[in-house]
C-alpha cells in the first residue's frame, strides 16, 4: 500500500549489479591475501587487482592505496596517523586543523588527540553556505604555521553539499610543507577526484556510499608521507594498516568506484536536473522552507537538497515521511539515535531553533522522478503537522523561566 | 488507532508495547531521552537512561516489527523534572519527581507531541487499570497486582490525559507473568533487573546530586525548643520523618531515637524530635487535580501519600483554589499517618478507584479527640476492566 521512496543516498545508497557480482564470485573462493601458497596468492592477486582498480580511477598510484574498514578507519588513521608522524620529527607541531563542518569521523579523533595526545585544535569557519573560510585558513598559517601538524578539509560536506576550496587549501599548505587530508567519502562519483591532481596528501574514500559493500574503504596516502599506524597487527597494508585483507569486499569496492566514476558526469547531469527539481518544488510546495548550503549547483554536490523547514522539527519531519513512505535524514549525527542541532548548520550561523527543523534530502543511481514526486505529494501535508507539534512543544517553554532551580550548576 | 508506546528499555514498556500491537493498534514505538550526559552502560539499579538502554528499547521494537525513533526531551526534563526535584528540595520540601515526570514529560511533553503528530493515545507499561464506566467515563484504579501498582504516580495525569492513555499491564497478576510473556514473545529485555532509583542521580547518591548542584548551606539541627543538638551542611538533605544520618552527638534526654519533624530552609535549620511528633492528624492539599471533582462537603476515602506507601482510612473535602483537606482521624490514632512532608503527593481513594491527588502543602499535629461523623463511602457497582484492545478514548 506505501510508496518506498529512497532519498537518503548519501547515508548508503544500493549496491551496484555488477559490484554485487563481483563480490558474490569472490565470496565463494578461499585463501589469505598473505598466505604463500596457491589460493593464497590467488586472493592476494583479487587484492591487487583491485587496488590498481582503485587507484586508476582516482587518479593514484597502487601503492598510495591503504585499504580500511571504512571511510571512519580512514579518516583516523589520516588524523591520529599524521599527527603523530609530524611531531615525532618535530615536537612543536601540535596544531590540528580542520574545518568547522567537518564529519564526525575527523572532528571526533582531531577532539581526541587533543585530550589525549596533547595536540591543539583549530576549528577553521565557514560561510553561511557552509564553505571553508580561506582568510581564516590563511590567517592562522601566517600566525602559526611552524606549529601546525596538519589540515584536514572535506571534499564536500555531507550535510548542506557544499564544495570546499581545497585547490586553495593545498596551495596554502604547501608553501609551509604543511600535509592536507580530505575527507571525500561523499564527492567520489558525483564530482571529479583525482588524487595526483589535487595535490592532496592523503584522501578518504568509502565504499558503500559508491554502490559497494559497506565495511571497506581507502585512505590514499601520499608516497612517503609518515603515517603512524593505528591499528597493529600482521603488517599488511606496508605496516600501515594491520588487518586481513578482504579479497571479495576490496574487489567488489574496486568495481563499484570505477563505475560510479566511469558513470560520473552522465550521473551528475542527471541528478543535479533532479536535484533542481526537487529544490524548485520543495520551494513551491512549502514557502517557508530555506535552502542550506551554496545555491549555486557549481559550488554543490549535485546529488544533494538541504532545507530547515521553520517551526518544525527534524525528527517530526523524518518520522511523518516515514510513515508516508519516504526515506530521507536529519542531516545531524545522531548519539544513540538522539537528534542534536546539527554542528554543520551551527557552524554556518543557522540558528538553532532552525537548525532543528533540517532535512536532507540526497539522490542517488535509483533516483528517478517519480521519488521526487512522491515527496512533493507528501511534504506539505508533513509539514503542518510537524509545525503543529513543534507548536504543541513550545508552548510549554513559556513558563520554564519560573521553573529555574535557586541553586548552582 | 495510532499508538505511541514509550519504550524505555525496560521488560514492561516492552510487553505493554506487544500488547498492544497484538490488539491491533497502529503502534510506533519512541524512547525519550532525558538526559544529555548518558552512560554508555546501565549502572546499579539505573533501567532507562543509558545507551544501552536505548539499544535495548530499540531491538524490541525490531522484535516487534514496529518503527522506533528516539526523542529528545532532555531539556524540557531538566527544565522541569530536575528543576523541580532541586527547587523543592532547596524549599525543604520533598518531592516525588517520578510524580513530576508522568504530569510533564509522559503526560504532556511527549502526549501533546503525540497527538499533534497524528497519534490517537500513548501507551507504557505502567501498572495501572482504566475502567470505562458504562457513560464513557474513564476512571484510573489500582493493578491488579496490588504491589506493583503504580496508580498513585499516574493520579497527577487528571481525567483529559487518561482519556489518551493506554496500561496494557493493569490487569496482569504478576511480574513474573510480565517476564514470561516477555520471554514467550523473544524480548531480550525479559530478565532485566527492575530499576527503582531516581533515574537521573547517578548511583543513587541523592544527598551528593543535592549537594552538587545546591551548594553547601550550613546550618543547625535543633529540638523543638530551639535548643541547637548539632550541625549541618545543607538542611535540603534531610527530609521529614527521616531518622538515620542525623549525626547529634547527644542522645535525647530519655534515651530515645530523634527524627526529623521539620526541615525550615529559611533560618537553615532542621528541627527534630520525638516520633510521637510525626504524627498527623490532617493534612492539607494544593494543586488537586480530580477525576471527577468532588461534590461539597466532607467524603470518604482513603489516603496514601507515598508511592509504595498504605492508605489510610480518612476523610476529605474540597476547598476553594484547589485545595483540599484531609482527616485522618476517623479510624482513631492507631492508624494515623506518620512523618508527612510538604510536597509530597496525596491521593486519594475510593476502594482501588482514584478520586484525585494533590501535593501536600502542610500538616497538623495529631488530634486525638476528633469524632466528627464520616459519611459511608459509596461503593460503585463493578466495572468492567479495560484490556488492551479497548481504545484508550471514546470520542
Amino acid at each position: 500500500m506505501q510508496v518506498s521512496v529512497y532519498l537518503d543516498h548519501a547515508a548508503t545508497t544500493p549496491m551496484l549489479p555488477e559490484a554485487v557480482a563481483v563480490l558474490t564470485e569472490h565470496l565463494v573462493r578461499t585463501g589469505n591475501p598473505s598466505s604463500l601458497h596457491a589460493a593464497g596468492r590467488a586472493a592476494r592477486r583479487t587484492v591487487e587487482e583491485g587496488r590498481e582498480r582503485l587507484a586508476a580511477a582516482l587518479g593514484a598510484r597502487p601503492s598510495e592505496v591503504v585499504v580500511t574498514g571504512g571511510g571512519t578507519e580512514a579518516d583516523n588513521l589520516a588524523v591520529k596517523g599524521l599527527f603523530w608522524g609530524r611531531r615525532t620529527h618535530d615536537p612543536s607541531r601540535r596544531r590540528i586543523l580542520v574545518s568547522a563542518v567537518e564529519h564526525h569521523a575527523v572532528l571526533d579523533p582531531a577532539f581526541w588527540m587533543a585530550e589525549h595526545a596533547g595536540a591543539e585544535i583549530v576549528l577553521l569557519p565557514v560561510d553561511a553556505d557552509g564553505v571553508l573560510d580561506l582568510d581564516a585558513l590563511r590567517a592562522e598559517l601566517d600566525e602559526h604555521a611552524e606549529q601546525v601538524a596538519l589540515i584536514s578539509v572535506m571534499w564536500a560536506n555531507n550535510e548542506v553539499g557544499a564544495l570546499q576550496p581545497l585547490h586553495d587549501v593545498v596551495s596554502l599548505a604547501r608553501r609551509h610543507g604543511i600535509p592536507v587530508h580530505a575527507d571525500a567519502v561523499q564527492a567520489v562519483g558525483q564530482v571529479p577526484v583525482d588524487f595526483a591532481a589535487s595535490g592532496l596528501d592523503a584522501l578518504t574514500v568509502s565504499g558503500h556510499k559508491v554502490g559497494g559493500p559497506g565495511g571497506v574503504g581507502a585512505l590514499l596516502a601520499r608516497r612517503g608521507l609518515e603515517l603512524t599506524p593505528v591499528l597493529h597487527g600482521g603488517g599488511q597494508e606496508r605496516g600501515v594498516r594491520s588487518g586481513t585483507l578482504d579479497a571479495p569486499a576490496i574487489a567488489s569496492f574496486a568495481v563499484a568506484v570505477d563505475s560510479a566514476v566511469a558513470a560520473r558526469e552522465a550521473t551528475a547531469q542527471r541528478l543535479t536536473e533532479l536535484r533542481d527539481a526537487l529544490v524548485a518544488g520543495v520551494r513551491a510546495a512549502v514557502p517557508g522552507a530555506v535552502l542550506r548550503g551554496p545555491e549555486d549547483a557549481a559550488r554543490r554536490l549535485p546529488a544533494n537538497a538541504h532545507f530547515t523547514f521553520p517551526g518544525c522539527e527534524g525528527d517530526s519531519l523524518l518520522y511523518l515521511l516515514d510513515s508516508a513512505g519516504v526515506a530521507c535524514s536529519t542531516g545531524s549525527a545522531c548519539q544513540a539515535g538522539v537528534p542534536r542541532p546539527s554542528h554543520v548548520l551551527l557552524a554556518m550561523g543557522v540558528d538553532e531553533d532552525d537548525a532543528r527543523g533540517a532535512l536532507r534530502f540526497s539522490l542517488g543511481h535509483t533516483s528517478r522522478r517519480a521519488d521526487v514526486d512522491a515527496l512533493l505529494t507528501a511534504l506539505p501535508g508533513v509539514v503542518d503537522r510537524a509545525r503543529a507539534a513543534g507548536l504543541a512543544g513550545r508552548s510549554d517553554r513559556a513558563d520554564r523561566g519560573h521553573r529555574q532551580p535557586s541553586g548552582a550548576r | 488507532m495510532r499508538v505511541l508506546a514509550a519504550l524505555s528499555g525496560g521488560v514492561d514498556s516492552a510487553v505493554a508495547a506487544a500488547r498492544a500491537v497484538d490488539a491491533g493498534h497502529d503502534v510506533v514505538a519512541v524512547h525519550m531521552a532525558l538526559s544529555r550526559t548518558r552512560d554508555q552502560f546501565r549502572t546499579g539499579s539505573r533501567g532507562c537512561c543509558s545507551i544501552e538502554d536505548a539499544g535495548d528499547a530499540r531491538r524490541a521494537a525490531d522484535v516487534l516489527g514496529i518503527p522506533y525513533y528516539v526523542w529528545d526531551l532532555s531539556e524540557r526534563f531538566e527544565d522541569t523534572v530536575v528543576a523541580d526535584f532541586l527547587s523543592e528540595y532547596a524549599a525543604g520540601r520533598t518531592p516525588n519527581p517520578c510524580v513530576r515526570c508522568n504530569e510533564h514529560i509522559k503526560f504532556e511533553a511527549l502526549l501533546d507531541k503525540a497527538l499533534a503528530l497524528g497519534f490517537d493515545a500513548v501507551c507504557t507499561g505502567h501498572y495501572a487499570s482504566v475502567v470505562t464506566r458504562p457513560d464513557g467515563t474513564r476512571e484510573l484504579h489500582r493493578s491488579r497486582d496490588a504491589a506493583k501498582d503504580q496508580s498513585y504516580v499516574l493520579a497527577v495525569m487528571g481525567p483529559d490525559r487518561l482519556a489518551r492513555a493506554m496500561f496494557p499491564l493493569g490487569e496482569v497478576t504478576s511480574k513474573d507473568e510480565v517476564r514470561a510473556e516477555a520471554a514467550a514473545r523473544g524480548l531480550s529485555v525479559s530478565a532485566k533487573p527492575d530499576s527503582y532509583d531516581i533515574c537521573f542521580v547517578a548511583d543513587g547518591d541523592t544527598q551528593g546530586f543535592l549537594r552538587d548542584r545546591l551548594g553547601s548551606q550550613p546550618g543547625d539541627i535543633v529540638d523543638a525548643d530551639g535548643t541547637v543538638l548539632g550541625a549541618h551542611d545543607g538542611a535540603y538533605a534531610y527530609t521529614v520523618g527521616q531518622r538515620k544520618g542525623l549525626a547529634i552527638g547527644r542522645p535525647a534526654p530519655d534515651g530515645r531515637p530523634r527524627y526529623v519533624l521539620a526541615v525550615e530552609p529559611v533560618n537553615r535549620r532542621v528541627v527534630v524530635g520525638p516520633v510521637e511528633a510525626l504524627e498527623v492528624a490532617g493534612i492539607a492539599g494544593e494543586q488537586a487535580v480530580w477525576f471527577t471533582e468532588p461534590g461539597p462537603g466532607w467524603f470518604g476515602c482513603a489516603v496514601q501519600v507515598r508511592a509504595h506507601g498504605v492508605p489510610v482510612a480518612a476523610r476529605a473535602r474540597v476547598l476553594d483554589g484547589g485545595a483540599v483537606e484531609v482527616d485522618v482521624t476517623v479510624d482513631g490514632p492507631q492508624r494515623s499517618l506518620h512523618g508527612v512532608a510538604p510536597g509530597q503527593s496525596l491521593v486519594l481513594y475510593d476502594g482501588t478507584r482514584v478520586l484525585g491527588q494533590a501535593t501536600v502543602a502542610s500538616t497538623t499535629p495529631a488530634v486525638r479527640t476528633s469524632a466528627v461523623p464520616v459519611p459511608a463511602v459509596t461503593v460503585p457497582e463493578a466495572p468492567t476492566p479495560d484490556a488492551a484492545t479497548t481504545p484508550a478514548h471514546r470520542a
